[in-house]
């Protein structure tokens, strides 16, 4: 009997353990490795330890790549709380039996091919696309707009692809929310914009910075959007891919890998102390997350 | 009034969300090739997808990726939740902060460390890569289906069969398992779905050899609008589509 408790146990831990060890932890430790090594033409690395590549990525080039596409993904952060906030509130206010049919329309596209959405936005923001087509027949422009390969496509490409990701923290957040605090503050005198920005937006704060994270941690590194609908507006991700994949650069290319995930888990670290902050305020914890 | 404003908001949002989409599916029954303006409707595409023998290729290759992978990833995953829920052990607080930080971890990070571990314990790119860091990154979805599952139980039951006598590998087939079964599948489902829809891993740790379907969509739509490639983007939609709408209807009957 002993002899068979220990081992499903056995297998049930070590499996798991055994797989993210050897495919998660040993490769990232590996990428901080590669990130001091020299890169090496027969080898792809070689030895000599040193911080090159870190004292590269300040090269202006680089730096521009970067503040680009942070200040990109910021962007496309923005427009999804900006549409994710209302649009989850929409839903929390709708009937019950309402609000799953709402939430799955909204998740479904995050299952279907990321690829194959951003192509698809080609066909509206193409110079003989849905957009321009539209606005050439009422006669609103004479030649058409470049929307296609613009830092706009980027922006719009990104929110359109993450915007899942923003909603659904939102809505789990707002669900929570008791309903009987917006009503004691309306019988108390408070109007309605006041009850939002005093209430609402507080306790949400953990859906609010969660899903902000949702979609500023993929953002950058999402190649393929930049590729099909930026043009020369590149993302972290581009430049990466390019030292992996061509210049065969690993460790510069490792090192700008490290200073991303340095940069996202900065942010990781504003949320929990966010976190933290709004549950000593109000009392609620972020269990959601 | 507001509900009206209310109605109209979210429809709007769910237009545009959906616009897209519409538009490539429409396209596919397009008979202009470049799909500026409806040219009457046509299958040819279609036809023209399935003579493309590399394209084919791809899709089979794509596929048994996915299956392998998903069936894979969803019997580490399912017995990992299992030993995150049932087990108190040492390194148990690592081991769910690992599982954690592989669901964050930006997608073009976990690329370039497959990469590199491949490389240094000497994996040749093509096949075997691709499946071992498909399973990787389907991993956390499992846990995390089935773990929020368990969740739900009734822990006494498991006592209950404890105090009894029943083995833990018969308390895991007999009464966790069988409970457990919706969210098991629907971990699969995603696997599938998620291991079909990889551009960004796949495109780091593909070989030469062993083409699969969306980096060759890649490959195709960089160059261009093709009829080809949206005919063979709906199907991609289409069976993403029908697995997810399972998948969802397999969690919704459990609840």
């Amino acid at each position: 009997m002993k002899q068979h408790i220990s081992q499903f146990r056995f297998w049930a831990i070590g499996l798991i353990t055994v797989w993210l060890a050897l495919f998660v932890f040993v490769p990232n430790l590996l990428v901080l490795i590669t990130s001091f090594l020299t890169r090496d033409t027969v080898n792809t690395i070689a030895l000599p330890v040193n911080v090159e590549n870190y004292v590269r990525t300040l090269d202006l080039l680089y730096l521009q790549v970067l503040v680009d596409s942070l200040g990109m993904s910021l962007l496309a952060m923005i427009v999804c709380l900006l549409i994710g906030y209302p649009f989850a509130m929409c839903i929390v206010q709708l009937p019950k039996r309402w609000q799953p049919i709402l939430l799955f329309l909204v998740i479904l596209p995050f299952w279907t091919n990321s690829l194959v959405r951003t192509y698809a936005l080609q066909f509206i923001l193409g110079n003989k696309g849905l957009i321009n087509n539209l606005l050439l027949s009422l006669g609103l422009i004479e030649k058409p707009l470049q929307l296609l390969y613009t830092k706009f496509a980027v922006v719009l490409g990104l929110s359109y692809i993450l915007l899942p990701f923003m909603v659904l923290p939102l809505f789990s957040a707002l669900e929570k929310v008791d309903v009987r605090l917006l009503h004691a503050a309306k019988d108390l005198g408070a109007g309605a914009f006041s009850r939002f920005w005093r209430i609402t937006v507080p306790l949400t704060s953990p859906g609010i910075v969660a899903g902000c994270l949702m979609v500023l941690l993929p953002a950058m590194g999402m190649f393929y959007i930049s590729d099909l609908l930026g043009g020369k507006n590149l993302l972290l991700g581009n430049v990466i891919k390019t030292q992996f994949l061509n210049t065969r650069d690993w460790p510069f290319g490792s090192a700008l890998s490290v200073l991303l995930i340095v940069l996202l888990g900065f942010m990781l670290w504003l949320y929990f102390r966010a976190a933290k902050f709004v549950s000593r305020q109000g009392g609620i914890n972020d269990s959601d997350f | 009034m507001i509900r009206t404003f209310r109605f109209g908001f979210l429809a709007l949002i769910l237009f545009f969300i959906y616009l897209p989409i519409g538009v490539l599916v429409v396209n596919s029954f397009n008979d202009s090739r470049y799909g500026t303006s409806w040219q009457g409707f046509t299958l040819k595409w279609y036809e023209r997808l399935l003579a493309n023998e590399s394209l084919m290729t791809a899709a089979t290759h794509s596929l048994t990726i996915a299956v392998v992978a998903a069936t894979v990833a969803t019997i580490i995953g399912t017995l990992g939740a299992v030993a995150l829920y049932r087990y108190q052990f040492r390194g148990k607080a690592a081991l769910s902060s690992m599982v954690f930080i592989s669901m964050l971890t930006p997608d073009i990070v976990m690329a370039i460390s497959l990469l590199i571990i491949f490389i240094a314990i000497g994996i040749e790119l093509g096949f075997i890569s691709l499946l071992l860091a498909h399973i990787t990154f389907c991993l956390p979805f499992v846990i995390i289906a089935v773990y929020s599952r368990l969740r739900g139980f009734d822990v006494k039951m498991l006592e209950a069969a404890r105090d009894l006598g029943a083995s833990e590998s018969r308390i895991f087939w007999k009464i966790i398992l069988p409970l457990a079964v919706p969210a098991v599948a629907s971990g699969w489902l995603l696997s599938f779905t998620l291991s079909l829809d990889d551009v960004i891993v796949s495109a780091f740790v593909t070989g030469p050899g062993y083409e699969i379907l969306p980096l060759k969509v890649y490959s195709m739509v960089r160059v261009g609008v093709s009829p080809e490639v949206n005919a063979i983007s709906t199907l991609l939609l289409v069976v993403s589509l029908v697995l997810v709408i399972i998948s969802q209807l397999l969690l919704r009957e459990e609840r």
